[in-house]
């Protein structure tokens, strides 16, 4: 192992174990981020001439708390503080202490806290997933700035006002309760499929930039379902990341433009990716603990197990959507089940079921995207180009507006549309 | 003789890899197994799905499933090769050829009893 892009794997791979624990020996964010550094810059020069340790992130742990222990004590004997005595013994643990303190039994909660205080309740999601990104997969400012098409700068002041904002927060340190671990992993469960969604939904002009922080997710994901084995969320969590992100290949052509699931090459799906997520389903459903990750992992499921969009399951995702409902109710929830009621029982009944969802709706792209196609299949084919005027204007991106223009393009050609929505 | 070359690593490591580093992984154990394969000396091959894909069946009265893999180690099974070798030390010749192409790690070098091919109808 010579080369430094093995290192930086494998400094990647510790970095959530090794920063937890010295955040919980340190208890400051900074702290127990510099000693990382520290401790990485260390790891540079020493593995290649000695050979990576067999347990990379408690070298990483011992180096790092050393590090900055030898920090503190230089500072102290530049201005000595007397009152600071009790907190240098402190630090002065014997290492067997400190073996224990870092014994594998807190590995979990240690990496569960890391991950619980990006998601603070009063950190806006933008802030969230930054710092997430940046404290706990070891993302660079400039990486992080790339994928949310910001600058360096404006990076660097996001993630710096969210470190302020914990650093004031109080970070809960106990070993957490079986209720309390419950709310933390559902948070940090949230978290990641943000994480991942701020990767899904670009336009393929950015796509590779951002597409990294769909894997960056799913790694974190692995992470969290390799500490909480037999929770079925968190199983459910995986699935469905893999799912969506096994068509990655599939959802955008030469020029950059989104293809609809039923238009693309389902060939060019990634089927050991689908493997995996399926196989996750499989398991989380004997759990019979059903949960919205799990719901809509089953409906990607039911996508990726059709052969042709024709061998699509429609009435079975029609039930998954309404279950989901009834857990999780939402406008979002209620189009997309439309989307699937459409194939059911045909656009009329669609288009009624959304209706309703109009005053919620009315700045969501995707909604008059539905809403127009619906139109389109009934051939009121007036009402269905305001709809797509409406989305054209609400699109996120390039790709959703191009999207939308091309079943505008149609209309004007075809005055008789059939009744698919397919622009192909 | 038959050998089971058992390949242990630490997944959270091999899953920190770029994608072009599993490529360029891939790309030099393929080397190696198709210099085996030419020589008529490499049976079945497979890379495993993460651990976090595993459940385990304990067979206890009434056996028992567990989500995961059998063993909690700080190195998991994450695939295995069958290679046919005249005896331990060309076994060993070839678990460091794909050492050196997939470096970090364990390979287990397990003769094997009995072996049946199989046959996958797909």
């Amino acid at each position: 192992m010579t080369d430094t892009a093995w290192i930086d794997a494998a400094l990647t791979s510790a970095r959530p174990q090794a920063v937890g624990a010295l955040l919980r020996y340190f208890r400051d964010l900074d702290t127990a981020e510099e000693a990382f550094q520290n401790a990485s810059l260390r790891a540079l020069k020493s593995w290649p001439q000695n050979g990576p340790p067999r347990d990379a992130a408690a070298w990483l742990i011992m180096v790092g708390r050393n590090a900055a222990i030898d920090e503190v004590r230089r500072e102290r004997w530049k201005a000595p503080l007397p009152e600071d005595d009790q907190a240098i013994s402190d630090l002065d643990d014997a290492e067997e202490q400190l073996a224990e303190r870092l014994d594998g039994s807190h590995y979990r909660d240690d990496i569960l806290r890391l991950l619980f205080i990006c998601c603070h309740p009063e950190l806006p999601a933008t802030q969230q997933i930054a710092l997430a990104l940046r404290i706990v997969s070891g993302l660079t400012v400039k990486q992080i700035a790339r994928a949310f098409l910001v600058s360096e700068a404006a990076m660097e002041q996001r993630i710096t006002r969210a470190k302020a904002r914990i650093a004031e927060a109080a970070v809960p340190f106990e070993t957490p309760g079986a209720v309390e671990r419950a709310e933390r992993l559902l948070a940090v469960a949230a978290m990641i499929y943000l994480i991942f969604n701020e990767g899904y939904s670009v336009s393929g002009d950015t796509a590779a930039a951002r597409g990294a922080l769909s894997e960056e997710a799913i790694r974190l994901a692995r992470l969290l379902l390799r500490l909480f084995p037999s929770e079925p969320e968190i199983m459910g969590l995986a699935a469905l990341l893999l799912l969506q992100h096994a068509r990655t290949a599939a959802r955008f052509d030469a020029t950059g433009e989104l293809i609809l699931l039923e238009d693309q090459d389902r060939a060019l799906w990634n089927q050991t990716m689908i493997a995996e997520g399926l196989a996750l389903i499989d398991k989380a459903m004997r759990h019979r603990k059903s949960g919205p990750y799990q719901i809509q992992a089953a409906i990607a499921a039911l996508h990726a197990r059709a052969e042709r969009p024709e061998d699509t399951d429609w009435r079975q995702i029609d039930l998954l959507y309404s279950a989901l409902e009834l857990m999780q109710p939402s406008p979002v929830v209620t189009l997309n089940r439309a989307v699937a009621v459409s194939k059911v029982k045909g656009a009329e009944a669609a288009l009624e079921m959304i209706e309703p969802l109009a005053p919620r709706l009315s700045n969501y792209f995707h909604f008059f995207g539905v809403r127009g196609a619906f139109l389109m299949q009934l051939n009121r084919n007036d009402e269905a180009r305001v709809a797509f005027d409406r989305a054209i204007a609400l699109a996120n991106t390039s790709a959703e507006a191009a999207h939308i223009r091309k079943h505008l393009d149609r209309l004007m050609r075809d005055s008789t549309p059939k009744g698919t929505k397919s622009a192909k | 003789m038959l050998y089971a070359i058992l390949c242990y690593h630490d997944e959270d490591f091999v899953g920190s890899w770029s994608k072009e580093q599993d490529a360029t992984v891939m790309r030099k154990l393929r080397l190696v197994q198709d210099n085996l394969a030419k020589q008529g000396r490499l049976g079945p091959a497979a890379r495993l799905l993460p651990t976090t894909a595993a459940a385990t069946l304990r067979k206890e009265e009434p056996p028992l499933v567990i989500d995961g893999p059998y063993a909690e180690t700080k190195e998991q099974l994450l695939g295995f090769y069958v290679v046919d070798c005249k005896n331990l030390d060309e076994a060993l010749d070839v678990a460091r050829d794909l050492g050196a192409a997939n470096p970090g790690g364990a390979y287990e070098i397990r003769p094997v009893g009995s072996f049946m091919p199989g046959g996958l109808s797909k």
